[in-house]
């Protein structure tokens, strides 16, 4: 007998999201939609409340071993990702994944797996291109920086920047999804929560000698007759420039004064 | 002199070196220290001609005493002259690497004194960088030709990666524009290099903590287009040097016109050529991934490679017999040799084939670039459906994907008359 198909209503989390696979598949209902309690939005399914119990969360996270070395690291990143409807594909992903164990990891023509793979890749993909294209200033002793990415990389470039400045006091904003990564120096201080607003301080002199020679240095190191702007923005799409040092001219304020773009989700 | 005006100096002068790469050791950051190196490297901003800035690269000086003809720095040009003290370089790079704005120094010289006095200024740079800040991020170093053995050892031990320029392709083309450097001052610290790094390696696998010397392996570079050596001498030397020397990279320079010597193609006019360096890139990826050697890629009937079409589709239309491929039985090397796939795609073929045969479609899915591949692949023994394509018509249309403007036939000049006369 088929399941029952219901809407699922739970807090927006990762593990709100765990308790649902929990939940549907205690109940052997097939959620045909998520969403939060804030979205203002009618169903003909019947509606099911999830109520976030981390128990079950981590027993649904633990079996994801299941899955395999590439099964897991979907399962766990593709909530991550800017995908629409992630919590959907990630469902399908799930009972694909407890229906063939390790061999998920292989199905990679399967539609489903496609598509998570896909987005699961571009996550990677803006994390590590924000690994170099971040850019921190230094204001009373912390490193200050923010970025704009489609995705939620913070979780991902945290283990590389931890490591990149273990003695540092670190603040990483991200300004589409509202959290900031905070590191100071000791093992495991670090923590990534959500904020409401977020403002630095004004930039000191030293600052802003470091600003004008990365400048210089930027605009020295091309070989005027090699200029080539499109090879340039292949590597590097004009969505970063806004938040890098070398792009800003008189820029003396803590951080660039940029319009935030709306996010544009990739289909 | 202002630290700017050094740094627009001493950058001005490093920029024709092509290296700038991070690559080649993963090293987490310890706590009390700063930096890490990530295995393939990170990028942090690109210059406006497209190459990737991942390293600060500049020179601890631009005084030489050589007067190599090619060479912006050589001694009889009249540019400014600048240097960095130690001290200098070190508060620079610590500033901008805390900032995200690199990921370690490049650092290089001019032979300032004698190769000695510049290899122990380079060091001494080194040390204070990792000793005194404690630094763990990268470090390329250019070993000095000329420097005495003990030296080098020390600087290979400080850096990560060390790279000896070759140049030139050729020693007559070395005697004639380069005639302080010889053809043996070069390979003499790339072999103690070579070896050096092949001891390092022993030791720290029998004791964890010996000293590591150059852990990212050794580069070179040599400049493309400045003297007559064919593409093919240029592959065949670079496959030597990965063999003989076990270079990680080979880089190549586009000639750019820095000098009005006699000896050099005239600056007028002079387009640098780099279509010719974008191929040679490409068959060197060939040679270092995907299983070819020089003498397939280039022979003698052939001793340039086609400015048209990539290294790999030139080698496909002249060993037709070799396809169509399988993708359903064809082994790794196999895959690999077919135009449109590469590393990545190769290798999830062989995984996405465990669990069932592929077909076109799902080779789509896979990210195998078709328009190329079409022509050379076969799954489950059939060929893409309403393909007809005639071994003179490939090779016009394989063009067409890349330079359209090239794919035309050769315009022809026609005649009234037969041959009169």
């Amino acid at each position: 007998m088929p399941w029952t198909q219901i809407s699922c209503q739970y807090d927006g989390t990762y593990p709100g999201f765990l308790c649902c696979v929990f939940d549907c598949y205690v109940a052997r209902e097939e959620p045909v939609e998520f969403h939060t309690p804030d979205d203002m939005c009618c169903s003909l399914y019947p509606l099911r409340t999830v109520d976030t119990d981390q128990a079950h969360a981590l027993r649904v996270y633990r079996s994801f071993a299941k899955f395999g070395a590439e099964g897991q690291r979907l399962a766990v990143r593709t909530f991550l990702t800017c995908l629409p409807d992630k919590e959907l594909w990630l469902w399908r992903l799930i009972r694909m994944g407890y229906e063939l164990g390790p061999k998920i990891g292989s199905c990679l023509t399967d539609p489903t797996v496609d598509r998570v793979r896909k987005a699961v890749w571009h996550l990677e993909h803006e994390a590590h291109m924000y690994k170099g294209f971040a850019r921190f200033s230094e204001l009373d002793g912390v490193l200050v920086g923010e970025i704009e990415p489609k995705n939620r990389v913070l979780p991902l470039l945290r283990p590389h920047f931890c490591s990149r400045y273990p003695q540092e006091n670190l603040v990483l904003h991200d300004r589409t999804h509202s959290e900031v990564l905070l590191h100071r120096p000791g093992p495991r201080s670090w923590t990534i929560i959500p904020v409401d607003s977020f403002q630095a301080g004004p930039a000191g002199l030293e600052e802003l000698t470091y600003r004008k020679l990365w400048r210089a240095f930027y605009n020295t190191i091309a070989i005027e007759g090699r200029y080539n702007p499109k090879c340039r923005m292949t590597h590097m799409p004009k969505r970063y420039w806004a938040m890098m040092t070398e792009f800003q001219e008189d820029w003396d304020t803590a951080l660039p004064q940029v319009s935030s773009l709306p996010c544009k989700t990739e289909t | 002199m202002e630290l700017l005006d050094k740094l627009n100096i001493l950058a001005d002068a490093a920029k024709y070196d092509a290296a700038c790469t991070s690559s080649g050791l993963d090293r987490g950051g310890r706590p009390g220290t700063i930096g890490n190196t990530t295995l393939a490297g990170c990028c942090h901003s690109f210059s406006a001609d497209g190459r990737c800035i991942s390293l600060l690269k500049v020179l601890q000086t631009n005084f030489c005493v050589y007067d190599c003809q090619y060479c912006v720095n050589r001694k009889s040009n009249d540019v400014p002259r600048a240097a960095f003290t130690p001290e200098e370089l070190c508060e620079l790079t610590m500033g901008f690497y805390r900032r995200n704005y690199i990921e370690g120094l490049f650092l290089s010289s001019a032979v300032i004194q004698n190769p000695d006095y510049t290899t122990e200024l380079m060091i001494q740079t080194l040390r204070i960088l990792r000793e005194r800040h404690r630094f763990g991020g990268y470090i390329h170093a250019k070993a000095i030709p000329g420097a005495d053995p003990l030296l080098t050892r020390r600087l290979g031990l400080l850096a990560d990666r060390l790279s000896v320029n070759i140049e030139l392709p050729s020693s007559p083309s070395l005697a004639l524009l380069a005639p302080d450097k010889k053809k043996e001052a070069i390979l003499t610290p790339m072999g103690q290099i070579r070896d050096g790094i092949t001891a390092s390696k022993a030791e720290v696998a029998v004791y964890r903590h010996a000293p590591r010397f150059a852990p990212a392996g050794q580069s070179t570079q040599m400049i493309v287009g400045a003297t007559p050596e064919t593409d093919r001498h240029i592959l065949t030397l670079t496959q030597a040097l990965y063999d003989r020397y076990q270079l990680k990279r080979v880089f190549y320079s586009a000639y750019m016109p820095v000098s009005s010597s006699p000896l050099l193609p005239v600056a007028e006019n002079f387009k640098p050529p780099l279509l010719r360096e974008h191929r040679l890139y490409q068959a060197d990826w060939l040679l270092r991934y995907y299983h070819f050697r020089a003498e397939e890629i280039l022979d003698e009937d052939q001793p340039d490679l086609d400015p048209r079409m990539d290294p790999k589709c030139c080698w496909a239309l002249r060993h037709l017999e070799f396809f169509p491929v399988e993708v359903n039985r064809a082994d790794y090397e196999a895959l690999l040799r077919v135009p449109g796939l590469g590393v990545r795609s190769a290798k999830r073929i062989l995984r996405a084939r465990r669990v069932g045969p592929l077909t076109f479609e799902g080779l789509k899915r896979l990210g195998v670039v078709l328009k190329r591949a079409q022509y050379f692949l076969t799954c489950s023994g059939r060929m893409m459906a309403g393909l007809q394509v005639s071994e003179d018509g490939l090779l016009r249309h394989m063009v067409s994907l890349e330079a359209p403007a090239l794919a035309a036939p050769m315009p022809e000049q026609l005649s009234l008359f037969d041959d009169a006369g």
